[in-house]
């Protein structure tokens, strides 16, 4: 047995955490938030340097051809550090690709191999479309609706829409050049977004109604690594002041209403990871799993990013409630997570519905 | 990622099943028995057949009468074994963590002693460590002995202990010296269960069964030959024997109540929002349920595949008891609550509500055992994220002079 990432994975993992721990952080994140930068370029070039939007691509298509583990193990290294670049957007959209014909991956996968295509994911329309069912119609290789807000959509020049067709949900490629991009102002000030405004805009299929869902699924679990990645440095955070605080003449880590709390973050994280490694296992084996395994993911790791995020703050006190405190960084980023592929509430109700469809199939 | 055995262990599972197959044949189709006696010759019979077979104490020093293996050997026969209709559990406390805690601190005559007869299941072991006033606190316990000639005399009263009644020995830890601070004036004896002054009584739980005894020790002579470990060092020989232990109460209790209990339930039940299975409240609290038990299963995956490595396993398996107990009690309840007067009138005998009922009511107890909700929080906190441990104003203090805050 061997529920665990590979050598080759962890060993890349490390080399993204060195140079993310050197050169993103909560400090960069605050420059990014405090300019009009779209993200940080100087940071974005060392990640397209080291490979890194390369490592999914297969080899034919100029990148390193690595395995999900690679996008699942670099999801977490990019969530820890906050890292103010097009990286996780860029990734789910190969993912994305990935699922499209050979002409596709093609056209599009050479241009993020080496780092002069920025893409998104187009998800978001607001509180009225079931998440399972997008509002953006596609009729005709064409595409009419509003997405907002999409992570990135300012920097990039191609984005994955989902949309619905007579077929039911699906995957589009869009040239954003074709479509309208606004700044949407969000709660996450530092992953700056936009509203994509599709009007009978010219967009090619990509993969079939299946890989839609497959498509939900193995973002789920990336993002849940990238949760995972984000509720570890929040737990981190508010560790280190627990260990550092002095109130009523002791440390405040010594009071268990203090250090029960961090143990809480610490349960919640663990399970989160074991769901996401399970995920990330049925992602690379291509297993039925994937489905449950996803949903739980998604729905554990959400769970830990939220009460690590909001306890990080309460740990911390007033000072945690200021504009200079780091706190905002990860209370902020665990909404966006949230958002960024349909709430807690929809996956808990996707692991049922999967749940039951084992049940009857057993 | 894989979840196959390397071909080592496919080879070993193969070879303990074939064996575990045959020789568990005999209690194939043998019914719940209510007799003592008949239960106890059927763990005996079944030790003494895995001690013959070489089946006995498998990751134990071969010194020691162990086998020398490693943990995934014992994993691997635990697993087969529990699929088969051989008769486990009387021996969990003795051989799980008595014993290697006498062969670790215990003199060499002792060991010689006792160390095989246990392993071939003719005696049966029991761990005498918390009492009334020392529980969480555990290096609080007062039950007393003093030095008289070659022996010791004991007196105090022990709870919670696990087969008291059927046990022939049991580790002891006792108070020798109430001068010394509290960590510091305890000592661990090997005692004859049969002994005048012992009076093992069941104790009956909130729940209504009584799986614990109370111990109670009324002048017990035990020869200083029987000592574990030096005078005053209880505690480190405690420590032993609780890291043992700490590996055995861990997951999920079998057949205990899950995800699938709740759901199975929620299709029946008609509620005035329609049916249940299609509420979302009922839906989150599947979902809920399934991540907690399901990703505890899948973090003692983690370890075993560390075992599976050679490495040593994370310390995520901490987690494991804390979150398991406080599901169960939370899915149970909501289950009850769900079937409304029906989860409250006594389930029909063997029904999943009498199920539920019993799983809600042994939840309580189970958030206690083997380190409580708080304490393993406090574990969590300290040995894992490093935060200082608590004020213990009473640490430095002699034990017969603590006054507290």
């Amino acid at each position: 047995m061997n529920f665990d990432f590979s050598d080759d994975a962890k060993t890349l993992s490390e080399t993204a955490r060195r140079m993310l721990t050197d050169h993103a952080g909560p400090d960069a994140a605050r420059r990014i938030m405090e300019s009009d930068a779209l993200y940080d370029e100087a940071l974005w070039r060392q990640v397209v340097d080291l490979g890194l939007t390369a490592a999914r691509v297969p080899e034919a298509h100029g990148g390193v051809g690595l395995s999900p583990e690679e996008s699942c193990i670099l999801a977490e290294e990019f969530g820890r550090s906050l890292a103010p670049v097009p990286f996780l957007s860029t990734l789910l959209a190969t993912e994305a690709i990935l699922l499209g014909s050979e002409a596709q991956q093609a056209r599009h996968l050479p241009g993020i191999a080496d780092g002069s295509t920025i893409a998104c994911y187009a998800w978001g329309e607001g509180a009225n479309a079931p998440a399972a069912m997008p509002a953006t119609r596609a009729e005709g290789g064409r595409l009419t609706g509003t997405k907002s807000p999409v992570a990135d959509a300012l920097a990039a020049s191609l984005a994955v829409v989902t949309a619905a067709g007579d077929g039911g949900p699906s995957l589009w490629l869009v040239d954003l050049r074709n479509a309208g991009v606004t700044p949407a102002a969000t709660l996450d000030l530092v992953r700056k977004h936009g509203t994509i405004t599709l009007g009978d805009t010219p967009g090619e299929p990509l993969g079939t109604a299946d890989d839609y869902q497959r498509f939900l699924d193995r973002a789920a679990v990336i993002l849940a690594f990238e949760a995972i990645g984000t509720a570890s440095a929040a737990m981190e955070m508010a560790v280190g002041y627990a260990k550092d605080r002095v109130a009523f003449g002791q440390r405040i880590g010594r009071y268990q209403g203090v250090k029960h709390k961090c143990a809480d973050m610490y349960i919640k994280l663990e399970l989160a990871r074991a769901h996401a490694l399970y995920g990330a296992w049925a992602f690379s084996a291509d297993a039925d799993e994937l489905r449950h395994a996803a949903a739980a993911a998604r729905a554990a790791s959400l769970d830990a990013v939220r009460f690590a995020a909001e306890e990080n703050v309460q740990l911390h006190g007033g000072i945690g409630f200021t504009w200079d405190s780091n706190c905002q960084f990860y209370y902020r980023r665990a909404r966006q997570i949230s958002a960024a592929l349909g709430g807690r509430a929809f996956w808990a109700d996707r692991l049922v519905r999967a749940l039951e469809q084992r049940n009857r199939a057993a | 990622m894989d979840f196959n055995d390397t071909p080592q262990e496919a080879e070993y599972r193969a070879k303990v099943r074939a064996w575990i197959t045959d020789a568990a044949k005999d209690y194939e189709g043998l019914p719940e028995t209510k007799s003592q006696d008949e239960y106890v010759a059927r763990q005996k019979s079944w030790q003494k057949k895995k001690y013959d077979a070489g089946y006995a104490g498998l990751t134990w020093p071969k010194a020691f009468g162990g086998q020398g293996l490693g943990p995934m050997n014992a994993i691997i026969f635990g697993q087969e074994e529990s699929k088969s209709a051989a008769p486990t559990g009387l021996y969990s406390i003795g051989l799980g963590m008595c014993i290697p805690t006498v062969f670790t601190h215990g003199p060499k005559a002792a060991i010689e002693r006792f160390v095989p007869r246990a392993l071939e299941g003719s005696e049966i072991w029991c761990q005498l460590f918390s009492e009334p006033i020392a529980g969480s606190d555990l290096a609080g316990v007062r039950t007393k002995a003093v030095r008289d000639g070659d022996d010791w005399i004991i007196t105090g009263q022990k709870v919670w202990t696990t087969f008291a009644h059927l046990s022939d020995y049991g580790i002891i830890v006792t108070r020798t010296d109430p001068s010394a601070p509290k960590h510091k004036g305890l000592t661990m004896f090997i005692v004859d269960m049969r002994a005048p002054g012992v009076d093992a009584r069941p104790l009956k739980q909130m729940s209504g069964g009584a799986d614990f005894n109370e111990v109670f020790f009324d002048g017990v002579r035990v020869p200083d030959a029987w000592r574990i470990g030096a005078v005053g060092d209880g505690w480190k020989a405690g420590l032993t024997t609780l890291m043992n232990e700490r590996l055995a109460v861990g997951g999920k209790p079998r057949n205990s109540p899950g995800w699938r209990t709740l759901m199975e339930l929620a299709k029946g039940i008609d509620t005035e929002q329609g049916p249940a299975i299609e509420r979302m409240d009922v839906r989150a609290r599947i979902a809920d349920t399934y991540i907690n038990d399901e990703g505890v299963k899948l973090t003692q995956m983690r370890a075993l595949s560390a075992l599976s490595q050679g490495r040593t396993p994370g310390a995520e398996q901490s987690i494991s008891k804390v979150v398991v107990a406080k599901t169960m009690q939370d899915m149970a309840a909501f289950a009850l609550d769900l079937s409304e007067s029906a989860g409250f009138a006594a389930g029909e005998k063997d029904s999943e509500l009498a199920r539920l009922q019993g799983a809600y009511m042994w939840a309580a107890g189970l958030r206690i055992a083997g380190g409580t909700d708080e304490i393993l929080r406090n574990i969590i906190a300290e040995r894992v994220l490093g935060l200082p441990g608590d004020l213990r104003p009473d640490k430095d203090t002699p034990f017969n002079e603590i006054v507290p805050l």
